[in-house]
């Protein structure tokens, strides 16, 4: 029982931070929304970048993918978007509450879905990449998707749309972004949670750990590989919406691909926390967001040399990163047995192996 | 895009000058694939700050005309300031990712190359920037060739350094070196060859040649913090393109993505020149997995 409880806390911690951060600290709710979206950025990559030892460099494609998507249906629905991108902005057209919250109901739900079947189809040509070949190949199409949109005049080209204003007071409104952005997190977080205990997750381990193996046992490495992007491409095209919609202006290269930047930032949030760890993510894009913050603020005209070399040092000397850190110093607390029968003794719940029950069994009888 | 289609068969000289364009530049391109290569090849990093350094070594020839001396007296400079560079990168970072994981290179280099690309940003401005090396422009074929005497210069420059590093490599101790250590580092070893010293040199020399590459950037073309990502992609694709270890097939591909490239932004205007280079390495990626996948069981 103790056990239990002890596991359900930190579960809860997360969800009470959430809830209760934009009631202690308004003024900074926009931070917060942020930091939600960073933790999914890190999540999401952490499905194929540390479950499954893929490591895209190109996963912001699908933010960006999703962003558009959604500014379009929200635009397309009501007006003619060709003509509204080509006014820049500068003609202002109203959109009625209702319209607003249909059109960004319906742009949610598209450009997840949109940037799921690009995640597919893209998977497709790009999964029999391995190793380096597949990071570079990802980044070149995660830069080359914002250079194609640069130069596509129906959604703006390089200037950029102006997404509907939110019918409400800015407060209510970063209030309802942070919402949003929170219970996205949540859900994602708790769905990765379900399936890495599962089937799923010993599937993609054993693709980590040795891809060709993993198919001699029969596992269709393809299938998990595609589903494992497609989740993930489901909720950064969602987070990309969001994000552009809180934002209220979308331009191709430096908010919607913004690929040496958040496609950057969340390798290294993934690699700080732990890769292949379920709180490494969040703990990673946490610490890796208020660094980046207070680098900002403290920094000014010196915080990209920082995160600079905040990247090597925790590429180079940190590899394992913090919640992988505390695996190793301390491996009982995470039920990696290394003393199997001192471990059976002092907590007899604890994650027991069939072999280990039989011994221990074995020995009681006898 | 049509238009310029027909352009091109209207003028058949304009593709003259295109190909020559594309040929004095890439022959630049060639040698930063070329330093790529050797370091992939031999210590298996793939350095995504390559460009960086680039750029690096053209800010040093531009610092030499803001001196008044002329920017290819900066060649030199920027070879041995580069080297001196490079040793110091190894030994301080790259020394400690040799072995491990692929993917930590590929970072741990992409973190270098936002150091360097805004530190340079900070000294320099982000102000494109060109060192000026006052040469004339001359006129061919009846005045509808142009090429200005310095791309000549850096083109023969170029072809000049490549044959001594490639004499160094082929014939010297230390390059035979690097090479027994490409091929076998534990045989290399046991030969009683200093690995470590070979894989500091190694990309000291890779750092010396994209500073020299720079230096003829900085003159024939143009300047600025944040191109390096660019030089790096062009490298990538050049290797990937050709394989790894076949130099006849960098030169080529080096050559040939200078002239595809001035013919795609020509062709579909300059705001996709940079979509070109990308799309490019995504294609060859692609078209190498349709190759590889005959060889490939998969189960399905």
């Amino acid at each position: 029982m103790n056990t239990r409880l002890r596991r359900t806390l930190p579960y809860a911690g997360l969800l009470i931070a959430g809830i209760a951060a934009p009631f202690l600290f308004p003024d900074y709710t926009f931070q917060f929304t942020v930091l939600w979206v960073m933790i999914l950025f890190a999540l999401t990559w952490d499905i194929l970048g540390g479950q499954m030892g893929y490591n895209s460099l190109g996963n912001i494609a699908f933010f960006g993918v999703g962003m558009y998507i959604c500014a379009v249906v929200q635009i397309g629905l009501y007006y003619d978007v060709a003509q509204y991108t080509a006014s820049y902005g500068a003609v202002k057209v109203e959109f009625t509450a209702d319209q607003y919250f249909t059109g960004l109901a319906v742009g949610l739900i598209a450009a997840g879905l949109g940037a799921m079947v690009f995640s597919i189809i893209l998977g497709w040509v790009v999964f029999g990449l391995r190793g380096p070949y597949f990071a570079i190949g990802t980044l070149g199409v995660a830069l080359s998707a914002g250079e194609l949109t640069g130069a596509w005049d129906y959604v703006g080209g390089g200037g950029g749309i102006a997404l509907p204003i939110y019918p409400g007071e800015p407060d209510d409104r970063s209030l309802f972004f942070y919402v949003l952005s929170f219970t996205l997190t949540i859900i994602l977080f708790f769905l990765l949670r379900w399936i890495y205990l599962g089937r799923f997750g010993l599937a993609a381990n054993a693709i980590r750990d040795d891809e060709e193996k993993a198919e001699g046992m029969g596992i269709h490495t393809m299938r998990y590989k595609t589903v494992g992007w497609a989740i993930a491409a489901f909720f950064l095209g969602i987070s990309g919406a969001l994000f552009g919609n809180m934002i209220g202006f979308i331009e191709p290269l430096e908010v919607a691909f913004p690929t040496v930047t958040f496609g950057l930032f969340m390798v290294v949030m993934c690699l700080l926390g732990g890769r292949g760890t379920l709180w490494g993510p969040v703990i990673g894009a946490t610490l890796f967001h208020t660094f980046k913050e207070v680098t900002w603020i403290y920094l000014l005209g010196w915080q990209w040399v920082a995160l600079g070399a905040l990247i090597v040092v925790s590429v180079v000397f940190f590899q394992q990163g913090i919640v992988g850190w505390v695996k190793e110093k301390w491996p009982e607390k995470f039920g990696i047995a290394v003393d199997d029968r001192a471990l059976a003794e002092t907590d007899p719940d604890l994650d027991e192996a069939p072999s280990q029950r039989l011994r221990r069994q074995t020995e009681a009888a006898q | 895009m049509l238009d310029n289609i027909a352009l091109l068969g209207i003028a058949p000289l304009l593709n003259v000058q295109l190909l020559l364009d594309g040929l004095f530049i890439g022959a630049i391109f060639v040698l930063a694939a070329y330093g790529l290569a050797l370091v992939w090849g031999v210590m298996n990093v793939k350095n995504l700050a390559q460009g960086d350094f680039v750029m690096m070594g053209g800010y040093i020839a531009f610092v030499m005309t803001k001196l008044g001396i002329h920017p290819i007296f900066g060649l030199p400079v920027a070879i041995v300031f580069m080297f001196g560079f490079g040793w110091v990168v190894y030994r301080v970072i790259i020394y400690r990712v040799i072995g491990k994981d692929l993917f930590t290179s590929l970072l741990a280099t992409f973190g270098m190359a936002i150091v360097i690309q805004q530190l340079l940003n900070l000294i320099f401005s982000p102000d494109v920037m060109v060192a000026e090396s006052g040469f004339a422009i001359r006129s061919y074929l009846g005045g509808m060739v142009t090429v200005a005497d310095i791309k000549l210069i850096s083109f023969l420059l170029a072809t000049v350094l490549a044959t001594l590093v490639i004499t160094f490599m082929k014939y010297s101790r230390m390059g035979q070196a690097i090479r027994a250590t490409a091929q076998d580092p534990r045989a290399a070893r046991v030969m009683g060859i200093d690995t470590e010293r070979v894989y500091a040199f190694t990309f000291a020399l890779n750092a010396a040649i994209c500073g020299a590459a720079g230096v003829l950037i900085s003159m024939i073309w143009v300047l600025q913090p944040f191109f390096g990502m660019t030089y790096s992609i062009r490298a990538f694709v050049i290797v990937t393109a050709a394989g790894l270890g076949n130099l006849p097939g960098v030169i080529i591909a080096g050559l040939g993505l200078g002239a595809v490239e001035q013919f795609a932004g020509f062709i579909l205007g300059a705001e996709l020149q940079q979509f070109t280079v990308v799309g490019l390495l995504v294609a060859i990626l692609v078209w190498r997995q349709i190759q590889l996948r005959r060889h490939r069981q998969v189960v399905r």
